[in-house]
């Protein structure tokens, strides 16, 4: 681990209990995050993309029945600490998130500032005049009117309200921020509006950023890297500059070819089938019944195999390996 | 709404054009806004003089983004609400002011193709249900007839086999298997005109295109026309025929796909055009050009051309002084903008 890297996740894994066994949610993932770039968690729904964002952020249900790996923020592993500690020391003060549908998440009966203040004043123990202060310096970054801080929720757009959730969760300075989903309920333009914002804090304050999206075209406007989930796993991590030219594994392939464009004349392809289920996922490769690709090979489970330094689970890639790791054998 | 409009016109009085399927004259749907439910303060005028043909077998494209008037335009077509003013004329009727059992023939003649596949199915009914009610309300009164055309339906969505979906609820299929299930549903009757709002906007990136491709193929097989509604510009492609965009209860501009794309003629098409992603890592290294602003409210919309306070080539007393008339730069290449009356055919370079 460099002194660049401000997030490693080893060996994550949360699975949840539920009355036809256990839901593997999250299986095994590994990824890092280095400081002031934004990665991108790509994958279609159910893959398990929103899940891992809330095991980095421990916000879980109550019926995980496994919850194991190692999270490092900095050096420091924080799946140590207990709930209070993880409260205290890293929730909103090293990472914070922007929910999914933050924007209708928002507390109807309270002012748009006071929300905002809230994190100020719980992590930070400022008084609540200056954590309107803070309120007032987070709305002029995200691009909200100073007056609307005296606002409730429902008198703003979905694009304020989005910003007004994107405020909430920068007023404490935080080094890494989690966005489950900001633009997917909004217009085109408010989307490309909130990226503009989203880049902009990146480009001044430092900012990480971890994007869940399955908006393929999208996520491209802010990925430093690109990671691809399937099946609750991590199947192909990549910097976006290669990512969006070629993408090694073939599950990446044909997400980007299911991209409609707006010029060129390729038409777009779909994947055929359905990602298995995470109750009884298959011994072999997960994605070995869509897969356009596939050898004998792939009645086994890939490890991970590293493809000019990028980690790919994919036999194809076998004969560049270099440094392969072995899946964990508790499966 | 006033009533001294006229009765539902007989088949015989409009011109006919054998061509035109549905005919779109002069569409005005106001919403009346009330104090305390009873004294007028206001309209919203969320469709505002609209004019178009459909043709048959023709499929057209809105775009435009929420609140814009696309979807009161839509539910105007399936007559959910009434127009204000103005006319819609499907096969020489003026279907507006229907009733009773020519309304009902209408509706039987339209699909409807809603947004969230799972929130329109009635979650309490298995899809042979679901897909019977159609069919039991017009009428087909042979049980035999019904599962025949229950089954073709299916078939004609590919969710084969048949039997494993009959009896299953809509919680128990994917997104887009719900979606195949609602399609299935608006193709039971064998309309003529099938209304797509947002048909994919709510689905997986991987199944979108397939459920595309599906609405496309029933499109060419059946003659279909198609009013596709989206915000999603790349998507358009696929109903490659004409195109018009909305804003703020106005048609902006309606040409073909390939002029829209390649020769852009409204500042709020071109703003739409840029706002659009295409997956490429360079995007990360630059800011959008957005239009500053939002969308203006429908109660008051803006003097003059509505998109106006947005527009970076508004020119002051003209653009919001009077509205721009319909304007035919390039033949076929229609657009409401005062920077084309003196014979611009292309938009101005930055």
């Amino acid at each position: 681990m460099t002194d660049n890297t401000l997030l490693k996740v080893e060996d994550l894994t949360l699975y949840f209990k539920t009355r036809r066994g256990d839901v593997q949610a999250v299986d095994h993932v590994d990824f890092e995050l280095p400081k002031n770039k934004a990665v991108v968690i790509l994958g279609e729904s159910g893959c398990g993309k929103t899940s891992m964002a809330k095991a980095i952020l421990r916000l879980l249900p109550r019926n995980v029945s496994q919850y194991s790996g190692k999270i490092f923020i900095e050096d420091q592993d924080v799946m140590p600490l207990s709930d209070e500690e993880y409260r205290r020391q890293v929730r909103w003060v090293k990472i914070s998130m922007v929910p999914q549908a933050a924007m209708n998440a928002l507390n109807p009966v309270l002012r748009a500032g006071d929300q905002v203040a809230e994190p100020a004043m719980v992590h930070l123990g400022v008084d609540k005049a200056e954590a309107l202060e803070l309120a007032r310096e987070m709305f002029q970054r995200v691009g909200v009117p100073e007056d609307f801080l005296t606002r409730y929720p429902f008198e703003l757009s979905g694009g304020m309200r989005q910003r007004v959730a994107i405020a909430t969760a920068l007023i404490t300075h935080p080094q890494l921020i989690v966005l489950d989903e900001p633009t997917s309920a909004l217009d085109l333009l408010t989307q490309a509006n909130i990226m503009n914002v989203l880049k902009t804090i990146k480009w001044e304050t430092g900012t990480s950023y971890i994007l869940i999206t399955h908006d393929i075209a999208t996520s491209s406007e802010l990925a430093d890297k690109v990671a691809v989930m399937y099946a609750g796993q991590i199947v192909e991590v990549n910097d976006a500059d290669r990512f969006f030219a070629e993408p090694l594994h073939p599950y990446s392939q044909k997400l980007m070819a299911s991209v409609p464009r707006l010029h060129g004349h390729d038409e777009p392809d779909f994947i055929p089938g359905r990602p298995p289920s995470l109750l009884n996922p298959p011994t072999s490769c997960r994605f070995i019944d869509r897969c356009h690709l596939r050898f004998d090979k792939c009645s086994a489970d890939p490890p991970t195999f590293f493809a000019d330094g990028h980690p790919v689970k994919c036999w194809l890639y076998e004969k560049e390996a270099s440094d392969a790791i072995i899946p964990d054998s508790s499966k | 709404m006033s009533t001294d409009l006229q009765t539902p016109a007989p088949a015989a009085t409009q011109s006919q054009n054998d061509d035109i399927l549905l005919s779109v004259k002069d569409l005005h749907v106001w919403f009346e806004l009330k104090k305390w439910g009873f004294s007028h303060v206001g309209w919203v005028r969320a469709v505002d003089n609209v004019n178009f043909d459909l043709k048959r077998s023709e499929a057209i494209a809105i775009v435009g983004e929420s609140g814009c008037g696309k979807s009161s335009l839509m539910k105007t077509l399936l007559l959910l609400n009434r127009p204000r003013e103005g006319q819609v004329i499907f096969e020489g009727k003026d279907i507006s002011r229907l009733k009773g059992k020519e309304l009902k023939w209408y509706r039987s003649q339209v699909g409807y193709v809603q947004q969230d596949p799972y929130g329109a199915l009635p979650p309490f009914m298995p899809v042979h249900r679901i897909l019977d009610e159609p069919l039991v309300i017009n009428g087909v009164k042979d049980k035999r007839e019904r599962q025949r055309r229950i089954r073709t339906a299916l078939e004609e969505v590919a969710l084969t086999p048949v039997e494993d979906v009959l009896n299953k609820y809509p919680h128990m299929l994917s997104g887009g298997q719900q979606q195949r299930v609602v399609i299935a549903r608006a193709m039971i009757l064998e309309p003529k005109l099938l209304v797509a709002d947002e048909p994919v906007s709510m689905l997986d990136a991987s199944v979108r295109v397939e459920i595309l491709r599906l609405l496309r193929k029933l499109q060419e097989e059946h003659n279909l026309s198609v009013m596709y509604i989206t915000h999603d510009l790349s998507t358009v492609r696929f109903f490659s025929e004409r195109i018009f965009v909305m804003y703020a209860g106005k048609l902006v501009e309606q040409t073909h796909i390939e002029g829209l794309l390649d020769n852009p003629l409204h500042p709020y098409t071109v703003a739409l055009l840029t706002g659009t992603s295409e997956p490429d890592a360079a995007n990360a290294r630059k800011l959008k050009e957005v239009p500053p602003g939002e969308p203006p409210s429908l109660v008051n919309p803006p003097a003059g051309c509505r998109f106006h306070p947005r527009c970076a080539h508004a020119i002051a007393g003209v653009c919001d002084v009077d509205e721009p008339p319909d304007f035919e730069p390039v033949p076929g290449h229609v657009v409401k903008c005062w920077l084309y009356k003196e014979g611009r055919t292309s938009y101005p370079e930055a």
